[in-house]
């Protein structure tokens, strides 16, 4: 029997449900490779249970949590895709600051109404269990195909846990901190190919960082090129990088 | 069934980008609630760019929004620009256009084919179109893979584009790639003709319904506008400067919903493909004029169900206009353009046609060039309240038919809006009964 799919929301800009559009004819392949029972953006119906459940975007009310825990209590695998979902992506942001003050800017005189309450962002993993993590802002396609057909032969795909750096010197980039750049490459998770750097922009640290980075590495590349640490903090935090890994 | 008592409650209505729900509640013929209401989750974004520096602001904003990522950084970049006084080049315009018109051919294609069309074709989704029209279907993803080719060879990426950056660009598409990429334009002119036929086989089924509104969106005197332009209303004769929007927007909080709502000259107003070619149809190109008049789009139209209409043909035209601008391009000798400029204390807005209507951000920078205030007004927020007016109407002219087909033609209306909830909710959230 092919296996249940389902592709469920949080807060987020849905881009990496797009990528799935953006599969063109492979997602015919996958039509026919899966069953795909729950998907609201694309289509109208639902069901009791799945075997694989993807989550896009990050957890910020306690009705969302609530939300989430049932999708977890009726499927067999949980794909957390997006930064949004694996990380908390940009939606962190907002916890790095006074979250009555944000509401404040925001809403004005209506801010402290009780139905526009929000709290501190929460990546899908800081509620429920998550079987993969698929990094990205947004995600990237090809590992969304291979992932798929993977799972369907009962394998479980290996997340990369080396850094952008590694794919951008295969593709034989000018090193961004050469050119005078900024870049998170030496410790954010690879995976996409370096393609920001080979788009001539430094990397933004979408995939999140790798486990135990070298971070003696890393002062050693700022140091070289005289950025200090106030320079960089700011890259740190647009995607949710650990606050350790920038001291 | 008749139409004397009925209750619907569509929670988290589908094919629909967001989540929105639509409550009708109709006691012995007499109606008692009809809402459009949203409750999506609330992300903050003018509270998160505050503090970060002009660079970071525009890759933080792409964010409010998968869909019009390509828009929501150009309305941001040219907001920038416009606080620092910068004055981009010709050719990042002309680059800035041609990625625009990627982004509205990748949006609409995806709006009309795969979110609209079931409902024409009346199915719950394309997936079953894959057995019964797969030759159909192949013409519909070549066209949008080729819609995200444009906007990989230019922007980098399809969704959230990476060489976009204040005063030009990181990286420039080669002329070779442009000149393949032309080519395939070429050849999906007549892919369009074909969509447009397709449509046209399952036009009867859009619903016959009027409701006259105020239609707003850019105009220009040298072009259909999308990437520049003033603002226009059909209630106004004169076009209003973009520095003015918040004289047009008018955000305004409602109890039924806590989305903010807009409203200019009446209690609400259209944005999107339709109020765009209302106020600016006779600058279409000759083809996207002819297959408008194919579609029944003879001048301005009140049916809000013929923004879908509209999207197909400004397909035709962004294919068009992508052409001539690929040839300007490569005229003039693409090359790399210096991006420095001088970071200035200031306040700039910057107003785009997204697919979904007319988007701006205004920013306010310190003279470090960090942001101090921002604001964005998107297209699907000015909507809101038009939607709700239109099922206000809808209701008891159809209410007769039955709750099912009552329901089905709400969902419908919803979708025509093409609303994109994640943008509309990029700061508000809705609790509902």
């Amino acid at each position: 029997m092919k296996p249940k799919v389902a592709f469920f929301d949080f807060a987020c800009c849905e881009g990496c449900q797009l990528q799935v559009a953006n599969l063109e004819e492979d997602i015919i392949g996958i039509v026919e490779l899966v069953d795909l029972v729950e998907f609201r953006e694309v289509m109208t119906g639902t069901a009791l249970e799945y075997d694989i459940a993807f989550i896009e975007g990050s957890i910020t009310r306690k009705q969302d949590e609530e939300r989430l825990r049932d999708i977890r209590n009726r499927t067999k695998f949980l794909i957390a895709y997006g930064a949004c979902a694996t990380t908390g992506g940009v939606n962190k942001i907002k916890n790095l600051r006074n979250l009555d003050q944000v509401r404040q800017e925001v809403y004005g005189a209506d801010w402290d109404k009780p139905h526009l309450d929000t709290y501190p962002t929460k990546a899908v993993d800081e509620v429920v269990k998550v079987d993969y993590h698929m990094h990205g802002c947004p995600i990237n396609r090809e590992e969304l195909v291979r992932v798929v057909k993977s799972l369907v032969m009962g394998i479980v795909p290996k997340v990369p846990d080396y850094p952008v750096c590694v794919e951008c010197k295969l593709k034989e980039n000018e090193c961004m901190y050469d050119l005078g750049k900024i870049c998170l490459g030496p410790i954010t998770r690879a995976g996409c190919g370096a393609i920001c750097p080979t788009n001539g922009a430094p990397c933004e640290g979408c995939r999140g960082t790798i486990p135990d980075p070298n971070k003696n590495a890393m002062h050693e590349v700022l140091q070289k090129h005289n950025v200090t640490i106030n320079d960089i903090v700011e890259k740190f935090t647009m995607f949710a990088i650990t606050p350790e890994v920038s001291k | 069934m008749s139409g004397d008592s009925m209750k619907i409650d569509v929670h988290h209505i589908t094919r629909v980008e967001g989540h929105g729900n639509i409550v009708v509640d109709i006691d012995n013929g007499t109606v008692n609630k009809i809402e459009w209401q949203v409750p999506e989750a609330p992300r903050f974004f003018e509270a998160m760019v505050v503090g970060r520096s002009c660079e970071q602001v525009a890759p933080i904003t792409s964010r409010i929004c998968g869909i019009c990522s390509i828009g929501h950084t150009f309305a941001s970049l040219k907001a920038t620009e416009a606080a620092m006084g910068i004055t981009i080049s010709e050719q990042t315009r002309k680059l800035r256009e041609l990625l625009l018109h990627g982004e509205t051919l990748q949006s609409h294609l995806l709006h009309v084919c795969y979110l609209v069309v079931p409902d024409l074709f009346k199915l719950n989704s394309v997936v079953p179109l894959v057995a019964t029209h797969k030759d159909v279907v192949l013409l519909v993803t070549k066209l949008h893979r080729l819609a995200n080719h444009l906007c990989d060879v230019v922007g980098g990426r399809t969704t959230h584009p990476i060489r976009t950056a204040i005063n030009g660009f990181t990286m420039l598409p080669k002329p070779k790639e442009l000149e393949s990429l032309k080519k395939q334009l070429v050849e999906a002119v007549d892919d369009l003709k074909k969509l447009a036929e397709v449509v046209k086989s399952v036009a009867g089924n859009i619903p016959d319904f009027v409701r006259e509104t105020e239609y707003i969106s850019l105009t220009d005197p040298s072009d259909y506008a999308f990437y520049d332009g003033q603002i226009k209303s059909t209630d106004v004769a004169d076009p209003i400067a973009i520095t003015d929007y918040l004289k047009v927007t008018n955000e305004f909080i409602v109890e039924q919903s806590t989305a903010k709502w807009s409203k200019f000259n009446r209690d609400s107003y259209y944005a999107g493909a339709l109020p765009r070619y209302n106020n600016n149809y006779t600058q279409l190109t000759d083809l996207s004029k002819a297959v408008a008049t194919d579609l029944g789009l003879n001048g301005i139209n009140y049916n809000p169900f013929m923004n879908n209409i509209a999207q197909v043909v400004e397909l035709v035209f962004a294919v068009e206009r992508s052409i001539e601008i690929i040839d300007w391009l490569l005229d003039n000798n693409l090359h790399p353009e210096d991006r420095s400029f001088k970071i200035r204390e200031g306040q700039g807005v910057g107003a785009v046609e997204v697919p979904r209507g007319i988007l701006f951000h205004d920013y306010t920078y310190d003279q470090n060039g960090k942001c101090v205030k921002a604001n964005c007004v998107i297209p699907t927020n000015q909507n809101h309240a038009n939607i709700q007016l239109d099922m206000e109407k809808m209701v008891p002219e159809f209410k007769d038919r039955g709750q099912e087909q009552l329901q089905f033609l709400l969902e419908m209306l919803v979708r025509a809006y093409d609303p994109c909830i994640s943008c509309s909710t990029h700061f508000l959230q809705v609790h509902f009964v």
